[in-house]
């Protein structure tokens, strides 16, 4: 990774991106237009591929197939936008019967001011593989006014499972419009985990999950930490359309100096058989800041069983008082209850994924 | 004279003077005085809505629970204006009834807490071997209290309490919601502490189950906000059962001043 400028890579470390590479099956960096650096790990050829998708279109014309399947061109301005014109994204496929133990890793950047980012991701999770994928979006702190569009389209195939972690890392200037949905056959199993630690101007996303085969299930996670006016607008949308399709949601929102959060969730059981469960809570740290919930959860179909929970409000004096007959002063219990609420193991990470996550969480916890 | 010295020359580990106790401006105690000596332990029983609950926590000092007048004195300091987590480092501990669920903090993390540990550091093998004693291995990285049955709660309250290493600890109905097994097991480790750290306890209880494994010489029972009773913890428990609470009142001319 010589390479690559070392500023770029001290911002990619921030979001968990390993510049050493040691314990990586890939990396991907896409700064502003262009991809400049992608590399599979020598030990995992065969069983990844990674590219810009620019290229992998020109090199696969049956990826056209799977470009704008998921998501709709004409959804909104901004998959309109990236369907005129696209700087390029990633490219990943995990091979049948792989198994990528270690996280591939890709990172977007924005280096310059009032630049829009435009790419377009695919994701194919071929029959029987496993793979957890860690992304995370940088930009120099410098940067003012940027704007990132970004449509992921993802495919988990009959009997794969993949866990896709988010790791967001914008500044304050920034926008961020991400467009994903994913699509789930028998018996596959994909786990979306999104976290967003750091102040941005405004980020609004709603990915959504097609469990379209028999026993397929998605699971989403996310940890919002909305801080210094961040606008954080945040969904997850399961369609359960199949016998024994399963989904899990849990997200969890601190709002503190004036951050606005709102958490959307939507169930949609198409299937007699089919079960879901949305967990949302929030802490509201201040009075100057804002969290809505807002659970949807349809059933077209009997036997659909499908249900929510949901708090928001501050944190428990109970709680307080607890850790406080532990010893604990009243500051040290409060940061206790904060940095438990953002607890990651949730999220079904490897090991070495979660200690990374749990530093990024770490380094956010002991700033604030 | 050093108030802290009881009759027999012992030094009083807590000191009650005339305690009055609201909590949302109405009043639960009234006028208690009760002194616990050092290396004692020590049984309350009293009915529903007596203000057992009430007296432990006021002494730990939950700010809910309001002294409206009286003093509470432990180890020959005024705590009565101190705060929960200046009492807990002092050395009092409480095990609660009811303990909250706090989502993400680990039962781990609690014990690491309580033994004053960074969250980072290991246990050592004489603690994983105490946690092991207690059944709790395979909770630990449960978050504290979520889903936990009433023993597996009962078994952690006090493992954090011995963790803490109290001078005075005070147990809410330990025995309440708990297998037999577990409350045996509960019981002698609170002993095996207690004798072993020369420290008191003072555990509050409907049945007489306990007293088979914890040696208390005293007990006494609150009744209305008031201490009605100091005697033999198995004889009052017998009368209890015998008579019902009501017959504490009636001999109330039977109790002595003090333990």
């Amino acid at each position: 990774m010589t390479r690559v400028p070392h500023k770029i890579l001290e911002e990619a470390y921030k979001v968990g991106i390993d510049p050493v590479q040691k314990n990586r099956s890939g990396t991907l960096l896409h700064v502003d237009q262009t991809t400049i650096y992608s590399k599979v790990n020598e030990f995992f050829k065969g069983k990844i591929e990674l590219m810009d998708t620019k290229e992998a279109l020109h090199k696969y014309p049956w990826l056209r197939d799977y470009r704008w399947r998921l998501v709709e061109k004409d959804k909104d301005e901004f998959t309109k936008k990236v369907a005129e014109d696209f700087s390029g994204g990633y490219f990943m496929r995990i091979l049948p019967r792989a198994e990528v133990t270690f996280p591939l890793q890709s990172c977007l950047m924005i280096t310059k001011s009032d630049l829009e980012q435009r790419v377009h991701n695919i994701i194919i999770a071929e029959e029987e593989s496993k793979a957890h994928i860690m992304t995370g979006c940088v930009q120099h702190s410098a940067v003012e006014n940027a704007t990132h569009l970004g449509i992921s389209e993802i495919y988990v195939k009959k009997g794969a499972k993949l866990n896709f972690t988010m790791v967001h890392n914008w500044s304050e200037e920034t926008s961020v419009r991400p467009r994903s949905a994913a699509l789930v056959e028998n018996e596959g199993a994909f786990v979306s985990n999104y976290i967003c630690l750091r102040p941005v101007k405004d980020v609004q996303m709603y990915p959504v999950a097609f469990c379209n085969g028999e026993n397929s299930r998605a699971s989403f996670n996310s940890i919002l930490y909305g801080h210094k006016g961040s606008s954080l607008d945040i969904g997850s949308k399961a369609v359960l359309n199949s016998r024994g399709s399963k989904t899990e949601m849990i997200s969890r929102a601190i709002a503190r100096e004036g951050a606005k959060i709102i958490v959307r969730g939507m169930i949609e059981g198409n299937n007699p058989e089919c079960r879901g469960h949305l967990e949302c809570r929030g802490l509201l740290i201040d009075d100057e800041s804002f969290i809505q919930s807002i659970p949807e959860l349809i059933a077209r179909k009997r036997g659909a069983e499908i249900t929510h929970e949901a708090a928001v409000g501050k944190i428990s004096e109970k709680e307080i008082i607890y850790l406080m007959t532990r010893k604990l002063s009243r500051d040290q219990a409060v940061s206790t209850i904060i940095r438990g609420f953002m607890d990651v193991s949730v999220m079904g990470l490897p090991e070495s994924l979660n200690a990374e996550v749990d530093r990024i969480v770490d380094l956010v916890a002991e700033a604030s | 004279m050093d108030t802290t010295l009881n009759k027999a020359g012992m030094m009083n580990i807590l000191e009650i003077k005339d305690l009055e106790v609201k909590v949302e401006d109405k009043v639960i105690l009234d006028s208690i005085d009760l002194k616990l000596r050092a290396k004692e332990s020590y049984i309350m029983f009293g009915p529903n809505g007596s203000g057992k609950t009430t007296f432990v926590n006021a002494i730990m000092g939950l700010p809910q629970y309001e002294v409206a007048s009286g003093k509470i004195v432990f180890m020959g300091r005024d705590i009565t204006e101190k705060g929960v987590d200046e009492r807990s480092r002092l050395g009092i501990s409480v095990g609660f009834q009811h303990p909250p669920e706090i989502t993400g903090v680990k039962l781990s993390d609690m014990f690491k807490l309580c033994l004053g540990k960074d969250l980072k550091d290991e246990f050592s093998e004489e603690e994983k071997e105490l946690i092991e004693a207690f059944k709790l291995t395979e909770f630990l990285d449960r978050d504290i209290n979520v889903d936990f049955s009433g023993g597996e709660r009962k078994r952690a309250e006090v493992l954090q309490m011995i963790f803490i290493k109290p001078r005075l600890l005070l147990l809410d109905e330990p025995d309440s919601g708990v297998d037999v097994e577990s409350l045996k097991l509960i019981a002698s480790e609170i002993q095996r502490y207690v004798e072993d750290t020369g420290s008191s306890a003072l555990i509050i209880t409907h049945k007489g189950d306990i007293l088979e494994h914890i040696k208390a010489k005293y007990a006494c029972v609150l009744l209305e906000g008031k201490i009605h009773c100091f005697g033999n913890p198995k004889r009052i428990y017998e009368t209890i059962k015998r008579s019902g609470y009501k017959e504490c009142v009636v001999c109330e001319e039977r109790a002595i001043e003090g333990w």
